[in-house]
């Protein structure tokens, strides 16, 4: 197991993410309720759960997307909800999106999509230098022939390496990961695994993966959350999880394996 | 703990009604609070004005062109009935460059350009990217609404004073196959009764047609949801809700300078 090899790069007394009490809430659908959840330095934690479970909302409100109803969620040691502004986006420059459909500008080309978040943020960068900056990333993720390609000329899993690509871009300390395996092949999806853990390998990033995956789970993550019902029902290693009896956290890994 | 559950103020409906006035409200609010604020996105907004120039370009020629021919058509009839046919010129030059050619610019501007905006912000929405520049710490307000706003802002005019241009040639077309007119003499004749008033009337007219098709397809866009159907509903909201506030606008602006004229 891949994971097992980077277990010496955490700093179990850093927490970079922390969460404790969390709710949220839409409408009458009450879908995280009260969940507690540290990431430490260096660790990458896998957040297992049937869709429509809260998974991506969880991360969406730890890049301010969205607002906890209640709870506390820090992140690198600053309250999320409480940031705004300017400080709000220092903190998101140190945190890395991959979206579950990629999110590439579909108007931009491969070398536009990377250079537009390196343009926007740090105007003093020589053209020479955002050059040179697109070109690591792509080599990093193994798609430097496709710098001149539009979004629409991808494959799935391409776009998947290019939307890491664009997060990586600005080096991150934080990597978020929303389904990244979700509708890729199981090659491809292999693929992603290997890149996800060479992320974590090559820039030292702490990381969410929200996944329903679990091979993705297994191979990536030092840690295990399973979310079911708004609250996490175990949190540890995969195999610790995968051992437990509990009814419910069976049968969701019971039908993942059937499925 | 239950945080979700939900209360109506008067009924779902008019809640909604009102909720969404206070939004809109808000969102023209902070177009002009990010507007004038750094950094400008000068760059985009002349790509803006670019496309949204080229797409509009071709039908507004068209339809301008034809717009001209027809009126002096129209109203050859009854001027022939006077004996009144050489004030053509300046019946026409009143009516195009007073109203028609504003209006009729606005309006295939709300359906070409207002759709385009409403479409293209709603993809971006139901697709991520609106939150995939959030979360790289860009303003995508300013970078996507900001300039699109700005940018049919200036075209809008433009393409006005463009359209009534090509309209006048089509009158001139018209007039020329019946009457002779040379081109110098239908210009003479049909600025002779335009004021600057009339002028300055017209492009203030466009400039707030400019403004609402820009701020109301991004507005749609902007907060499309719901999918494909979204994006659909968005890029149709925005061009109904824009046409009907460009004759709303018309009808006040004109009144206006009516009051302006009397003075």
């Amino acid at each position: 197991m891949q994971s097992d090899n980077h277990n010496d790069i955490i700093d179990r007394d850093d927490a970079v993410i922390s969460i404790s009490g969390l709710y949220k809430s839409f409408g009458t659908l009450d879908v995280l309720k009260g969940i507690d959840l540290d990431v430490h330095k260096g660790e990458n934690v896998a957040v297992l759960g049937r869709s429509g479970t809260g998974k991506s909302v969880l991360i969406k409100i730890l890049v301010g997307l969205l607002k906890p109803d209640a709870g506390i969620v820090k992140v690198l040691g600053q309250e999320v909800d409480k940031l705004q502004g300017k400080e709000l986006d220092a903190l998101r420059l140190k945190i890395g999106f991959s979206f579950q459909n990629s999110a590439l500008y579909d108007s931009m080309d491969v070398r536009r999509n990377l250079e537009f978040p390196l343009r926007m943020n740090f105007k003093s960068l020589t053209k020479k230098e955002i050059d040179i900056a697109v070109e690591e990333v792509l080599d990093a993720v193994g798609l430097l022939d496709k710098i001149n390609q539009l979004p629409s000329d991808l494959s799935g899993g391409q776009k998947k390496r290019i939307g890491i690509a664009r997060t990586l871009i600005l080096k991150p300390e934080i990597m978020l990961y929303d389904e990244p395996t979700s509708g890729l092949d199981p090659i491809t999806s292999v693929e992603i695994n290997d890149l996800i853990n060479d992320v974590q390998r090559r820039y030292h990033t702490s990381s969410i993966i929200i996944t329903h995956d679990l091979t993705c789970a297994k191979v990536t993550a030092n840690r295990v959350a399973i979310l079911l019902d708004g609250a996490f029902l175990k949190v540890g290693t995969f195999d610790d999880v995968f051992a437990t009896q509990e009814e419910r956290i069976q049968s969701f890994f019971n039908y993942n394996f059937i499925t | 703990m239950r945080t979700g559950s939900k209360k109506f103020l008067l009924s779902k409906g008019l809640d909604e009604y009102f909720i969404g006035v206070y939004n809109a409200y808000k969102f023209i609010g902070r177009f002009f609070k990010e507007a004038f604020k750094a950094p400008f996105h000068f760059r985009e907004i002349i790509n803006q004005c670019f496309e949204i120039g080229l797409k509009a370009l071709p039908l507004i020629t068209l339809t301008g062109f034809i717009t001209g021919i027809v009126f002096t058509k129209q109203s050859r009839p009854s001027l022939e009935t006077f004996g009144a046919t050489s004030w053509l010129p300046s019946l026409i030059s009143i009516a195009i460059l007073r109203a028609l050619a504003s209006l009729v610019t606005a309006l295939i501007c709300s359906g070409k350009v207002g759709s385009s905006i409403g479409a293209e912000l709603g993809s971006m929405r139901v697709t991520e990217q609106i939150d995939a520049m959030e979360v790289s710490a860009i303003n995508p307000f300013k970078f996507l609404v900001t300039t699109r706003v700005l940018a049919t802002t200036i075209t809008v005019p433009i393409l006005a004073l463009y359209c009534g241009f090509v309209a006048l040639l089509g009158s001139f077309v018209n007039i020329n196959a019946h009457e002779a007119t040379s081109f110098i003499s239908f210009f003479e004749h049909g600025f002779d009764t335009i004021t600057f008033l009339d002028i300055f009337t017209s492009v203030t007219k466009s400039i707030f047609f400019g403004f609402t098709i820009g701020i109301v397809g991004c507005y749609k866009g902007y907060n499309a949801s719901s999918g494909t159907v979204g994006v659909g509903r968005a890029a149709n909201q925005a061009v109904v809700l824009s046409m009907f506030l460009v004759f709303i606008e018309e009808v006040v602006i004109v009144q206006v300078s009516n009051w302006i004229r009397l003075f």
